[in-house]
């Protein structure tokens, strides 16, 4: 017994205690108590890892209780280990440490500090339970904590209309990907009788490839939902208006790659689903091109990142789909790495530009702030697939994966790669070269900022080469050899320097090019810094119908119409008979007296009609 | 003495008063009282018209009791009599106090509980 449930129950501990008595406690007490909480988790996880043995051979296994049984179908509250849930273990309690210390720094200045570290507590027990999870079900438990976790923190600075908004549409578009999952799991329960991994994962290539294909397309809409697909990737670049720490916790590093850790989870249902299969890789590599072209435009030091952020979750879902699972897991986890890094780094940055967020009103921060620049520096090259570095390697498994399924992949992601190399570096220059252009005096954040940012640093620098996931995971997802494997690996080495070198040209060197092309692109240009209008088209197509639908039929015809309608009218009925037979109550008691007598004459005159009916002589 | 009127005699003397006799009366002293408690202003003659419902009725008691040979109808009619004093002790307590307080004995004045 490893006693699994105490990994999620100890930041369960610290949102109760939080969350309860936060508001009465000091803040060096509730940051106490939100770090210990998740460090100590961080070392419980450890603790397993040292003690648990060979993983991949024996996985553990953890029954608590039985939570739903109906006849044959069961659904227990169970806990599983192997080597993948430890991998997103080791990530998500590893970086969420990080991210916690950091946030104590980051918030201290901020209203609601108890409020923020009780939801992020909350949000990292829903997140492990999500890993933990040895059924769909309990996985749905956690899949939907962590999405309103994600709600409540977006909508953290709840003074802020844009905040709300944000948090609401985070939460309404992650409901359609629910529904596809919802539908996915009652498929598996029905085909399958169970929703348990063990059994439906093996039972999984006996079944027709119609219902694998189905049940795969649904998870595959569930995923998009949470990971930042398209055609429902819209929510994560608004969900930016959280603080800094939540973006680089739920909305880079952990949540939005639950879809990916999904989709890995139900390997067996994709790989005998070609066409769903087909789909998830078209899916991520779109995204991953349109969101990098959108990255290029973008001011904001966050939406870069964010764009960035559904780019990358792009690659990981293009490896699933090309069947290199265990290099998107891999790419998970140095995106964790380095795109933690990057947000926690943009936090660093917008706390020494006091709160200025667009890249324009900064610049020159190398000298304000030289270990943010370069902590920065090295997420920069990680992110660009700078050799040896840790986006390198997975970058490359990826692509090397990708290339063996259809060459055309290939290069559309290796261009993807040179643009996000551009658009990384173009946010690195904006911000650090130059000159300062802000308001105020910039200033380097305290230590509880930079050790965070140090650790992921390295992480982001030797993360690669010394968590060799696809080695790790070799027992459930053999390793395809790639052929001409150095040539792409140059390929691909190439368009991400040939961006760096490009955003330094056009950023540092001839700081004139940009405004130019810019205006010579016209309207392509409008296009893309728009983001291609998509909020706009959605708010046309989906939005707007629906909230006309609502107002005109929902609320005006039929609540207002017809069940408002229904109880006033019987209110207004009964006060109009009312008023009626008000009138018999004169006051006048003779008037009372004569309805008497008229009344006992009617019963005398009722009463010997029906005598008579009975037949007269009845004695 | 008219023939009629002499043949009821005999059957009287003879059968004791038929039953509907009384219950003409009752019915009439009934009537009587309906149309003075409707009609009449004064609380005081409202009031005894009443009385001269109540004894219409308890009339038709005794006469169904004679008629059924049954003491039923007797009980009945103490009962009437006990709650007609209790009545009338409670009744004339009211409307003293109605004069008192209105210095007016018409019922049509007396209409409070209009409101």
């Amino acid at each position: 017994m490893q006693n699994l449930w105490i990994i999620p129950a100890l930041p369960f501990l610290g949102f109760l205690i939080n969350g309860i008595f936060g508001r009465t406690l000091s803040k060096a007490l509730v940051s106490a108590i939100a770090v210990a909480s998740v460090v100590l988790s961080f070392g419980w996880v450890l603790k397993v890892f040292f003690t648990a043995g060979d993983l991949g051979a024996n996985p553990i296994s953890e029954h608590y209780f039985t939570w739903i049984r109906s006849g044959v179908f069961e659904v227990g509250w169970d806990f599983a280990v192997d080597k993948l849930t430890m991998i997103m273990l080791m990530i998500v309690t590893g970086i969420g440490s990080l991210i916690h210390i950091y946030a104590t720094g980051y918030m201290a200045h901020e209203g609601g500090y108890y409020r923020f570290f009780a939801y992020l507590n909350l949000f990292m027990f829903f997140m492990l339970m999500l890993v933990l999870a040895a059924n769909y079900l309990l996985l749905f438990v956690g899949w939907e904590g962590v999405g309103l976790c994600s709600y409540l923190l977006i909508g953290f600075y709840f003074l802020k209309k844009s905040a709300t908004t944000a948090g609401n549409k985070a939460f309404i578009v992650n409901r359609v990907g629910d529904f596809g999952f919802s539908l996915a799991m009652f498929l598996i329960a029905v085909n399958f009788g169970s929703l348990s991994f063990d059994k439906v994962l093996q039972a999984a290539p006996g079944k027709p490839a119609g219902t694998l294909t189905t049940i795969a397309l649904l998870l595959l809409v569930g995923a998009c939902g949470k990971s930042a697909q398209i055609p429902l990737y819209v929510w994560l670049p608004d969900a930016m208006e959280g603080p800094t720490p939540v973006s680089a916790l739920i909305h880079a590093a952990t949540m939005v790659t639950a879809g990916v850790y999904m989709c890995t989870r139900s390997a067996p249902i994709f790989t005998h689903a070609p066409i769903a299969m087909e789909t998830v890789a078209v899916i991520g590599l779109a995204t991953a091109v349109f969101a990098a072209t959108i990255g290029l435009t973008q001011y904001d030091i966050k939406k870069v990142f964010a764009y960035s952020t559904v780019s990358q979750l792009g690659y990981m879902f293009l490896g699933v789909g090309v069947g290199a699972f265990s290099a998107g897991i891999w790419h998970l986890m140095t995106h964790a790495f380095f795109k933690a890094l990057l947000f926690l780094g943009a936090g660093s940055v917008i706390h020494a530009c006091h709160g200025e967020q667009d890249m324009r009103h900064m610049g020159g921060l190398k000298k304000y702030a030289p270990h943010t620049c370069w902590t920065l520096a090295v997420a920069s090259l990680a992110i660009s697939g700078f050799p040896l570095t840790s986006g390198f390697f997975s970058k490359d498994a990826i692509l090397g994966a990708a290339y063996t399924h259809a060459p055309w992949m290939f290069w559309v992601g290796v261009v993807t790669a040179g643009m996000t190399a551009f658009y990384v570096w173009r946010a690195f220059w904006m911000t650090f070269w130059g000159e300062y252009k802000g308001h105020g005096h910039p200033h380097e954040s305290p230590m509880s900022m930079l050790g965070p940012l140090m650790v992921l640093a390295v992480l982001s620098a030797v993360g690669g080469w010394l968590f060799n996931v696809p080695k790790i995971l070799e027992n459930m997802f053999p390793v395809q050899e790639v052929e001409g494997e150095m040539t792409l690996t140059m390929i691909s080495v190439a368009f991400g320097l040939g961006g760096i070198a490009l955003s330094y040209y056009m950023y540092v060197v001839n700081r004139e090019l940009p405004a130019k092309i810019t205006s010579s692109l016209g309207w392509l240009y409008t296009l893309v810094y728009n983001k291609y209008f998509v909020d706009e088209v959605y708010d046309a197509t989906i939005v707007s119908p629906t909230v006309t639908g609502s107002r005109v039929f929902l609320w005006q015809a039929a609540d207002q119409g017809v069940i408002d309608g229904l109880v006033n009218g019987v209110g207004r009925e009964a006060r109009g008979i009312g008023g009626w037979l008000r009138r018999l109550q004169s006051g006048n008691i003779r008037s009372y007296a004569t309805w008497v007598v008229v009344g006992a004459v009617g019963l005398l005159i009722l009463m010997s009609l029906a005598y008579g009916m009975q037949g007269g002589g009845a004695r | 003495m008219p023939e009629g009127l002499q043949q009821g005699a005999q059957q009287i003397l003879a059968n004791g008063v038929p039953i509907s006799w009384y219950l003409i009366l009752s019915a009439v002293l009934f009537t009587l009282g309906v149309a003075g408690f409707l009609f009449r202003r004064s609380i005081i003659t409202v009031f005894m018209c009443i009385e001269l419902m109540l004894n219409a009725v308890n009339l038709s008691f005794v006469a169904f009791s004679n008629m059924h040979r049954q003491v039923g109808g007797h009980i009945f009619t103490f009962f009437v009599m006990v709650v007609a004093a209790a009545e009338a002790a409670v009744g004339l307590a009211i409307i003293l106090t109605v004069f008192k307080n209105r210095g007016t004995l018409n019922i049509d004045e007396v209409s409070s509980l209009k409101n």
